[in-house]
């Protein structure tokens, strides 16, 4: 966003989008998948549950 | 149309969790996220310099419309940039929250329904000529976007005769027409509120709302340019295969529920194709036509070289072609692989988490993001596009005039006014400047109105 926007957070995104892309360097890497199936754990909310029964809007269009 | 304008509408799904056990409403959770919004605009439905529009939508679901583009990697740009804008208000909202005493984290997902069965959607518009017969459009479009779901679904658990099951679509259960102008009451494929924008003698909008959110930029590119590539074949005028189907309605559940695309699609001519039969043959017609008439912009070789790769995928159940390319795909490795490694089934809550989770735009938590980041998905526009596209329109477009109109007006620090056709100045003379050209990239008329609101009073 510009100066006068209601943006909080210049500098940060830059860098972020850029960890963001990634060419997938095709399909199998199976080691990677793996590695992330240990990773998922760490950055799940512990009660599934409860965050999954939690997440209730009203319909949208 | 060689240069059609698109754009897109994308709701999020809003979820606050506390780590002080002290819960907000959703309406809550959205009054803060937008709270600096109001602030910048006095209003929770604004229009930004990038040109778009960002408001709280029906039901408290934060709605980022994307402005005006004119071609694909613009649009998906303009669509992530949406993301980046509302991560940003999340960051805000959070602070804001936790000095009132709430500690907890906002989620946004941009995804289609959530747990109660609540559906929301992602908008596709396409400006079409107002001198082609609607009727002829959707007999032949219906066809295509009842089985696109195949292509470009986002994928989904699905609770079927006591079993949960993974299906390609999270909006095929929630619409229940075909063509209509309802919108959440009863949800069409086909919306046919008009409002192109645009001089209305010659265009009109075609409004899809069937089709799911798209997390992978490549499935966002395949889902947007094959329905152009369908339309461009209806706009010719050359061809018409009959495909109409004779229920629709009941044809996209059970195309969605059939992981193997043959389920049997009956059409009103009697004749009884499988959902991919009817896809390769759309893919086959658009073939044929870009081969006679050309390519009209770079992408549409590899639109059409990608819609070949999932259709074959399906049929030879080698969803390894295109499982870092496709939602449906790449979750659906994730899921089967998560649930076979901690030995679960997919009716567990933490399948039904991760299915949720893929779709969180947080990229450092957001499954999704980080598929992406480990190379496991790939991406389509450059990261420093999308950057840009946080505070700069589309330069080829009407967006251009309103992005640099709101930029200059509120630099005057004067009370304007902006929508997708009107220019406003609210406290004097000069009026208000209507912009019905969506493919004007400059108005003399606003640069005027520009300079009154820069006069001293």
């Amino acid at each position: 966003m510009t100066q006068e926007s209601f943006s909080s957070r210049k500098q940060q995104q830059g860098t972020e989008a850029e960890q963001e892309f990634t060419q997938a360097q095709g399909s199998g890497t199976e080691a990677g998948v793996d590695d992330l199936l240990d990773e998922i754990d760490s950055v799940l909310e512990s009660n599934a549950e409860e965050f999954v029964r939690g997440f209730v809007q009203k319909g949208g269009q | 149309m060689d240069r059609r304008i698109y754009g897109l509408e994308t709701e999020y799904g809003l979820t606050y969790v506390p780590s002080d056990g002290r819960r907000l409403t959703p309406e809550d959770a959205a009054r803060h996220l937008f709270r600096p919004v109001v602030a910048w605009g006095r209003s929770s439905n604004v229009f930004l310099t990038n040109g778009s529009r960002l408001y709280l939508d029906v039901g408290s679901h934060p709605e980022y419309a994307t402005a005006e583009c004119d071609n694909l990697q613009q649009l998906i740009a303009h669509d992530r940039a949406g993301e980046a804008i509302l991560l940003d208000l999340v960051e805000q909202a959070e602070e804001q929250l936790a000095d009132e005493g709430h500690h907890g984290k906002l989620f946004l997902f941009k995804n289609n329904v959530d747990t109660a069965g609540n559906s929301y959607g992602c908008h596709e518009n396409y400006l079409i000529t107002r001198r082609m017969e609607f009727k002829r459009l959707t007999d032949i479009l219906i066809p295509f976007l009842v089985t696109r779901q195949l292509l470009c679904g986002a994928g989904h658990l699905v609770n079927i005769d006591d079993q949960t099951r993974f299906v390609f679509s999270q909006r095929a259960d929630h619409v229940w027409e075909d063509v209509s102008s309802a919108t959440t009451r009863s949800r069409p494929i086909i919306n046919t509120r008009d409002e192109p924008h645009a001089d209305a003698e010659y265009y009109r909008r075609l409004h899809v709302i069937v089709g799911d959110t798209s997390m992978s930029e490549t499935t966002q590119l395949l889902k947007i340019g094959t329905t152009d590539l369908v339309l461009r074949l209806i706009e010719s005028g050359e061809i018409y295969h009959d495909l109409r189907l004779e229920n629709p309605i009941r044809s996209i559940r059970q195309v969605s529920h059939d992981f193997t695309g043959q389920t049997v699609v009956r059409l009103m001519s009697g004749d009884e194709p499988t959902a991919l039969q009817i896809q390769w043959k759309l893919l086959e017609l658009a073939t044929e036509f870009v081969e006679r008439h050309g390519a009209h912009h770079e992408s549409v070789p590899h639109i059409l070289a990608l819609w070949e790769r999932v259709l074959t995928a399906i049929e030879t159940q080698n969803y390894g072609l295109i499982d870092t390319d496709i939602d449906w795909a790449i979750k659906h490795k994730l899921l089967t692989g998560y649930a076979a490694k901690n030995n679960l089934e997919l009716s567990d809550a933490r399948i039904a988490q991760l299915n949720l989770t893929y779709h969180d735009i947080d990229p450092t938590r957001g499954i999704f993001h980080l598929l992406q980041k480990r190379g496991l998905a790939t991406g389509v526009v450059d990261p420093s596009a999308i950057r840009a596209a946080i505070d700069q329109p589309p330069a080829t477009t009407r967006a251009k005039i309103r992005g640099d109109f709101v930029k200059a007006a509120r630099a005057t620090g004067r009370r304007y006014s902006a929508d997708w056709v009107h220019m406003k100045y609210e406290e004097g003379a000069g009026g208000t400047v209507l912009c019905k050209d969506p493919f004007a990239t400059e108005d003399s008329r606003v640069q005027e109105l520009l300079a009154i609101m820069n006069q001293p009073v």
